[in-house]
């Protein structure tokens, strides 16, 4: 058998890999309640060729191999399930191209999104890019990976819709181009008008190969950006509320959420909306334009628009630092969130089943859903906090989430970055044909079964 | 149950329902404010219960100790006639709930009241508070219930408003100085109105400065500058404290250039109208309120309430004005602030 860190040093330089005690603790686990599980080795590439020469490695010695961003997705997808290689990608953080004019920029697979969101700030002010709400340390290649969300997302879609071609090194080690690309200099497109390969890698979370280029739609970045907030004590008028605001083809993103705490939160439905313009007279029409959908809930005071004043500069900040904050409400904290996508229409069956399980479980809880372009669904996060020293609490945490996922998949939904529990009950409840083709992708990709395994079992 | 004291027989013969004729939001010639007026005194339905926009005006025009806008508030309440979409009427009961979160200073016989406003309490400090600043009350325990006027929640004011009174009552004071005018206006005129009884001294903070101002005479160096005073809605509980404030501007050399919506005519921030009539009226008071403002030479705009502040301080800086508390510019004139100018 062949001397794996030996191999591994000569890929990477010593610098570039790991099996120290300390760091594998580390990379055992992520800020979630799933429990830890050590890796082997981590490695930390800073080349496409050395992604290229470790998986091959790994492949050769069927070595389990987890890509991974910032470990931030919340529900273990990184921690190593069967051990091997932990491969931290942010060493590969290159901003390779931004074409202006075409909007769209090319950056390594493990760019941060803080990064290209100043990269953008500093030399293309015209531009951005669809930021979610998770800490800009968090990479963009793993985003797509788990068909993230971001602040364009009620606009133009999944942040991985915005993907306009990938580099990906496949599990057998070859180093593959999709989309435009694949023929050309351009990354414009990643699949049209070729067979749209990338969905071979898109929600694969990692399990299908790595990613060492992302093409990303860019958007204009208009000047004044401003926010209103509805209230409604109705949760069954969420749906029709954001029906109306949808129609109006206006909002850069819509967010409905609720809380018990602070208690002027409580009993009530907030329904964020964030709106642009490159003048006073657009945002001012734009406002006029919102205000006006909603008139006839405020007519029969079943919902108003609250002041916003004080709130303006937190709720402007992009990511938003507020959603962390409810994560230390417990103190010592920590939150985990699952989030089905499912329709806007089913909103307040979700709404009160967070409250029924917040209630039986005794956990403090939180909802955020994110419209998802102009409101063909929408993401609606079931987030529960707690205090990481309360095993019970923990428990209680991971019980509740659980019931929220089978909730979500009786109702029709699909789990959004499921934890290796929830990918198993969403496959159960697969059609067996569907299942049956993701067998055939999988294994013709991954015949060693090397790439983050313990997620997306389809075998 | 605290009851409104409300005199029928003031109403039934008086001279001229100012009340009503003289409110900016309604229109209505003599006969017609009288007759809407006994309509609500005797709890009938009334226009009025619909259209008041809760801009608590009615309090200063009426001169014959009566108080119509507190009436309004109970008639409604009793009708079950919200102001404001449920929602952001129950949002401001819970915002402004007492949860034990409370922060006292060392209190002893007098206290300063910050209301439930951090603003001020960082006006409440420096050489002007340098006796009371330690002395300091902040949040819902030490709140004025007032704002629930707006929502015509007058139950919440009688609930809590003792409560309030009660936990001054425990700190011992003999004063307290209040740094918001909704706050002396709840203890000077709501409470009576309701025979909730007040057992202390209520003193306005403006009538501390301009003694204070007095006292330090010799270290005020006149500002010369030209300013626009942004009257907040509770000091229409407590008229006979708006000269004040032409008091303690000629003192620290500060004009007030007139204007139209002065006085008796002021125009409120609107903030409270954005929830209770929607945004066509907010933004028509406010932008006719700050087209006055520059109309009339001022190149500040000066602020009682911290609440107007937040509501209009990005507004009035648009268009070239810059805000500032009059506190801040007591402060600017004994030469312990720079004051500010907008670009
Ligand atoms: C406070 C908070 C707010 C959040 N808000 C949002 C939000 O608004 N929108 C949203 O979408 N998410 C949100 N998240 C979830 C999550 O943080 C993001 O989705 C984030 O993009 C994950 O990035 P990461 O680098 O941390 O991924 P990781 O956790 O490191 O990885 C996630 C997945 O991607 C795979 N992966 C990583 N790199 C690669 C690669 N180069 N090639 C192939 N696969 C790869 C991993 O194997 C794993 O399966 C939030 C999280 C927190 C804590
Ligand atoms: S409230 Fe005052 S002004 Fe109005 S009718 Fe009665 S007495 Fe006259
Ligand atoms: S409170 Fe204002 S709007 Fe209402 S009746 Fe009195 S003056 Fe008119």
């Amino acid at each position: 058998m062949k001397d794996i860190l030996r191999s591994l040093v000569d890929i990477l330089g010593e610098r570039g890999v790991s099996n120290a005690a300390e760091e594998l603790w580390f990379y055992a686990r992520d800020p979630g309640v799933l429990e830890a599980h050590f890796p082997d080795y981590v490695v930390a590439p800073e080349t496409t060729e050395q992604v290229r020469q470790v998986v091959r490695l790994a492949n050769e010695e069927k070595i389990p191999i987890v890509p991974m961003g910032n470990g931030m997705a919340l529900t273990g997808l990184v921690i190593p399930l069967k051990g091997g290689i932990v491969m931290d990608m942010k060493r590969m953080n290159r901003i390779l191209e931004v074409n202006e004019k075409a909007r769209y920029a090319v950056v390594e697979g493990g760019t941060s999104q803080g990064a290209l969101k100043a990269y953008l700030q500093d030399h293309h002010p015209q531009l951005r890019h669809s930021l979610p709400d998770a800490p800009p340390t968090t990479t963009i290649a793993a985003n797509v990976s788990l068909h993230g969300q971001g602040r364009l997302t009620q606009q133009y879609g999944f942040n991985s819709d915005m993907v306009t071609g990938l580099e990906v090194v496949l599990p057998t080690g070859e180093v593959c181009k999709i989309g435009s690309p694949s023929l050309g200099p351009y990354w414009f497109s990643k699949g049209p008008t070729l067979p749209d390969l990338s969905g071979l890698f898109l929600g694969w979370l990692g399990t299908t190969g790595i990613f060492t280029k992302v093409g990303l739609k860019l958007y204009p970045n208009k000047k004044i950006r401003d926010v209103e907030i509805f209230v409604t004590d109705r949760v069954d008028l969420v749906p029709d509320i954001i029906y109306k605001l949808t129609h109006l083809e206006m909002l850069e993103d819509i967010n409905a959420w609720f809380q018990p705490r602070p208690l002027m939160f409580k009993d009530n439905y907030h329904i964020t909306m964030y709106f642009t313009g490159d003048t006073e007279e657009e945002v001012e029409f734009k406002r006029k334009m919102i205000w006006d959908s909603l008139e006839e809930f405020i007519v029969t005071k079943d919902g108003g628009f609250m002041g916003v004043g004080y709130m303006k500069p937190m709720l402007l900040e992009m990511p938003q630092r507020g959603i962390a904050a409810f994560a230390d409400v417990p103190r010592g904290g920590g939150f985990e969130y699952s989030g089905p996508i499912t329709l806007i229409e089913h909103y307040p069956d979700y709404a009160l089943k967070v409250m029924e399980l917040a209630e039986k479980y005794e956990v403090i809880y939180s909802s955020a859903a994110r419209v998802v372009s102009g409101g063909h669904s929408m993401m609606f996060s079931i987030s529960f906090a707690f205090n990481r020293a309360d095993a019970a609490m923990m428990e209680r945490v991971k019980k509740a989430l659980d019931e929220a996922t089978e909730f979500a998949l009786e109702k029709g939904g699909i789990p959004w970055k499921p934890n290796y529990k929830e990918q198993r009950m969403t496959l159960e409840k697969l059609d067996p044909n569907t299942l049956k083709l993701l067998q055939m992708v999988k294994r013709n990709l991954d015949p060693n079964g090397i790439m983050n395994p313990g997620n997306w079992e389809v075998s | 149950m605290y009851a409104l004291k409300f005199e029928k027989e003031i109403c039934a013969t008086c001279p001229s329902p100012d009340c009503l004729l003289k409110c900016q939001y309604m229109e209505f010639d003599k006969d017609e404010a009288h007759q809407e007026m006994m309509k609500l005194v005797n709890g009938e339905d009334s226009r009025v219960l619909t259209e008041c926009v809760t801009c608590y005006a009615c309090e200063e025009y009426c001169r014959r100790g009566n108080h119509p806008y507190y009436l309004i508030g109970e008639r409604r309440e009793e009708k079950g006639i919200l102001t404001a979409p449920r929602a952001i009427t129950n949002q401001w009961i819970n915002m402004t709930a007492m949860q034990g979160k409370q922060m006292v200073g060392e209190v002893q016989d007098t206290a300063l009241s910050s209301c439930l406003i951090p603003e001020l309490g960082m006006l409440g400090s420096g050489k002007l508070f340098e006796d009371v600043a330690q002395a300091i009350t902040f949040g819902a325990e030490f709140m004025c219930p007032a704002v629930h006027t707006h929502f015509a929640k007058m139950s919440v004011v009688k609930e809590r408003l003792p409560k309030v009174i009660d936990h001054f009552r425990q700190l011992g004071v003999e004063k307290v100085i209040c740094l918001h005018d909704e706050c002396y206006g709840t203890y000077t005129s709501i409470a009576p109105a309701f025979g909730i009884e007040v057992p202390f001294t209520p003193i306005y903070y403006m009538d501390f400065l301009l003694e204070k101002l007095n006292e330090m005479k010799d270290q005020i160096t006149p500002l010369n500058i030209r300013a626009a005073y942004q009257r907040p809605c509770s000091n229409r509980l407590i008229p006979q404290k708006h000269r004040l404030v032409r008091e303690i501007m000629d003192l620290i050399g500060v004009e007030l250039p007139d204007r139209t919506y002065q006085d008796e005519n002021s125009l409120c921030c609107a903030e409270i109208l954005r929830a209770v009539s929607g945004y066509r009226l907010a933004n028509d008071v406010q932008q006719r309120n700050i087209d006055d403002m520059v109309e009339c030479g001022a190149s500040y705009c000066v602020f009682n309430c911290p609440a107007c502040q937040s509501t209009l301080s990005e507004k009035v800086a648009k268009r070239g004005l810059t805000p500032v508390h009059i506190i801040d510019l007591c402060k600017a004139a004994i030469g312990e602030k720079e004051l500010e100018v907008t670009a």
